[in-house]
């Protein structure tokens, strides 16, 4: 799928066999170390010890559970991105997650490509650049302060929520960002549309800054979602 | 336990028994305070009388001497009546009087003092009881005055015996009240008990018999048949849930494992196999989603979403909703247009803004005008293809309406088109999982509100109707209203 850093590193906590190793394969193959602990003590001991760009931790786990093992780690200072997965999906429950120190939290059942593309965000902003004023893409450039946005010499109006879209993905350029993330990002809503709402957006956006012009830049990633990055790599 | 010994367990029983125990009480001393009282005052009397008669004959005796004495006696001693006279020479010798016998030493000794006697005319050998003063005369000789008691002891047997008959009859009376009262209780508690039981055993159409009375049996009858109304409510939603679950659950799970079969036994080429195995995860994705809806209303209507509630303005959602799904709405060659003013709300703003999505994906999918309900003429106009979402507070109540202009929901379907998984004819033929409406609704409850189906004639016009944050005047309302138009879409 997407080529990542051969060097990343992440630990999943997950007492669900075939789950686990379902997860560990799949890391795997898209490059990344990935080391597996069955129970919360163990992930805890793990998480500790090991030196991990994100940990993956489910919300019930034998001998100690998710938000405890978050809150250990917490509590100890150690900043490492977390994202939690469960089969509680409601949105209290998420509130709830986050409020005990996760990063990311992501209902069950869920796609590998949507995992994937939330451990990426996850693990660039843990190690990534500080937040810039402006962010470029190509020859696409997008001021945070003055609100501008500009492909080439040709300067772009923008509405303020798709000014605020553009913002997201070309703050996680070269990225997998699904439609949830999209959601949850720029529009702050937690539920799960059934229609196809983010595309008609999407659509809206690139009909401004890619038309027209030879190199488009914002890509349509087939079943996980939207990246934007200058060419195919 | 047998029928007797099941009344006198009743609490209306004990009660009775008690309140007999303390009538009972109250009447034996009323009426003992009254015996006693009665005695004394006539025996004040009878002391005054003897009293002033000792008196006046001490008198006649100082003047007149013992001839005076004994005349006035032996004349008032033929009187008829219950007085006692006796006068006796120093050595004890009766003189004259109408005493025949008495007491050994009551004329020894001088005072007041309770004894037997005899009249001298009585035929009988009957001895009575009098009260009698025995007084020394200067010279020696004594004199006794006295009254019969006889008619203080009838007075006394009269109050005994009224005592004793009102005991009865008060021990009778609450006794046969409290059988009554604990038998008319008993029967209604048996005839609830009953009712029980039969909805215990599975009947739950039962309901519990309530009286005319109004009193607190039927009080409690009445809110226990509003309790098992809601439970029955529940379980034929329950019910209807699991029966719709298996059906709309389990048809694309068929679905599913059929394509997953029919990949597997026709191995044809990879790109055959890409095709099914990603129509198997969108498949997969649809279950995941109506699970989702399914849980979301389950939540709502169980009342567990109350914890996330925050104050907000719905004109907010609103203009929220309408920013995300306006671009849907005009792809479909539609216009998504909003009018708001404040409205504040305190509730779930994350249920709140679902609801009114699933109303606007309704509008967007649904209230498409339908062609042959237009007239046809000269100022046929071109049909409405506008969809109209509002947010506005009318009185104490907060209105989230989403109006389009398309077939509309006929009267007669509105009740059930909120019901879980219905998919009314005209919408067969799409996509949708049918707990659209359904979770619109529950949220509504949620928030002691309700979902209005109403008509745009033509069209539907879909309400939230939830009760307004109090404490909210009505000035903060208007200053913050003159603010909300400049907001930019």
């Amino acid at each position: 799928m997407i080529a990542t850093d051969p060097q990343m590193r992440l630990l999943i906590i997950e007492d669900d066999r075939e789950s686990a190793d379902y997860l560990v394969k799949a890391f795997r193959e898209v490059g990344y170390v990935a080391d597996l602990a069955s129970d919360g003590e163990e992930g805890l001991a793990l998480a500790e010890s090991g030196d991990y760009d994100v940990l993956v931790v489910d919300r019930m786990l034998p001998k100690r559970d998710g938000l405890s093992l978050i809150g250990a780690l917490r509590e100890k200072g150690d900043r490492t991105p977390v994202l939690i997965l469960s089969a509680l999906g409601q949105v209290d429950d998420r509130i709830k997650g986050l409020r005990a120190g996760g990063d990311d939290y992501l209902p069950k059942p869920y796609s590998f490509a949507e995992l994937l593309a939330r451990v990426e965000v996850l693990s660039r902003r843990h190690g990534g650049p500080a937040e810039e004023t402006t962010y470029r893409v190509g020859d696409l450039e997008l001021d945070r302060l003055s609100h501008r946005v500009a492909r080439g010499k040709d300067e772009l109006t923008l509405q303020p929520r798709e000014f605020r879209l553009l913002e997201y993905l070309m703050k996680h350029a070269g990225q997998v960002v699904t439609r949830t993330m999209l959601l949850e990002n720029v529009w702050d809503y937690h539920f799960d549309p059934q229609t196809n709402v983010i595309d008609v957006h999407i659509s809206r956006l690139r009909s401004k800054i890619d038309k027209g012009f030879e190199r488009p830049l914002l890509h349509t990633i087939r079943g996980a979602g939207y990246m934007i990055r200058d060419g195919i790599r | 336990m047998t029928a007797f010994g099941k009344l006198i367990r009743t609490t209306a029983f004990r009660l009775t028994l008690v309140y007999l125990f303390l009538f009972a009480l109250f009447a034996a001393s009323l009426l003992g305070y009254f015996a006693w009282n009665t005695r004394r005052l006539i025996t004040e009397q009878i002391t005054s009388t003897v009293n002033a008669e000792t008196g006046e004959i001490s008198d006649i005796y100082a003047r007149r001497g013992l001839r005076g004495l004994v005349f006035t006696i032996e004349n008032r001693a033929l009187r008829p009546g219950a007085n006692l006279y006796l006068v006796t020479t120093p050595t004890g010798q009766a003189i004259a009087g109408n005493v025949g016998s008495l007491a050994a030493g009551v004329m020894g000794s001088s005072g007041w003092s309770e004894t037997f006697y005899r009249r001298l005319d009585d035929q009988d050998t009957v001895t009575h009881r009098a009260l009698v003063r025995v007084t020394e005369l200067p010279s020696g000789f004594r004199l006794l005055i006295g009254r019969d008691l006889e008619e203080r002891r009838r007075l006394f047997g009269i109050v005994a015996q009224a005592a004793q008959w009102s005991l009865l009859i008060v021990v009778v009376l609450g006794l046969g009240g409290g059988i009554f009262v604990a038998r008319r209780v008993l029967r209604r508690i048996d005839a609830m008990t009953g009712t029980t039981q039969r909805i215990m055993a599975g009947d739950l159409s039962g309901r519990l018999p309530v009286g005319r009375s109004g009193d607190e049996l039927d009080r409690l009858a009445e809110n226990l048949n509003a309790m098992l109304e809601r439970i029955e409510a529940l379980m034929v939603g329950l019910k209807e849930v699991s029966d719709n679950i298996a059906h709309d659950l389990k048809t694309p799970l068929t679905r599913l494992r059929n394509r997953a079969e029919e990949a597997l036994a026709r191995s044809g080429s990879e790109q055959e196999y890409r095709t099914a195995l990603e129509r198997t995860i969108e498949e997969s994705d649809g279950l995941i989603r109506t699970f989702n809806a399914l849980l979301m209303i389950a939540r709502a209507e169980s009342g567990q979403a109350r914890d996330n509630m925050d104050n907000f303005d719905a004109a907010e959602v609103a203009n929220g909703i309408h920013e995300l799904y306006e671009p849907l709405a005009e792809d479909d060659d539609m216009t998504l247009r909003v009018k708001t003013s404040f409205a504040p709300l305190h509730g779930n703003r994350e249920l709140i803004s679902q609801a009114l999505a699933n109303l606007v994906e309704n509008a967007i999918k649904y209230g498409k005008p339908v062609p042959a309900a237009q007239p046809l003429g000269a100022d046929a106009t071109a049909p409405s293809r506008e969809i109209l979402i509002e947010a506005r507070r009318v009185g104490d109540q907060v209105l989230l309406s989403v109006t389009d202009h398309g077939p509309g929901i006929p009267e007669a379907d509105r009740g059930h088109a909120v019901g879980r998984f219905v998919r009314l004819e005209a919408s067969r033929t799409l996509p949708g999982s049918g707990l659209g409406l359904s979770l619109a609704s529950a949220v509504a409850t949620l928030h002691g509100g309700d979902l209005r189906l109403g008509d745009a004639h033509p069209g539907l016009c879909a309400t939230l109707a939830i009760p307004a944050r109090s404490g909210v005047s009505d000035r903060v309302v208007a200053a913050q209203t003159q603010d909300v138009p400049q907001k930019v879409a």
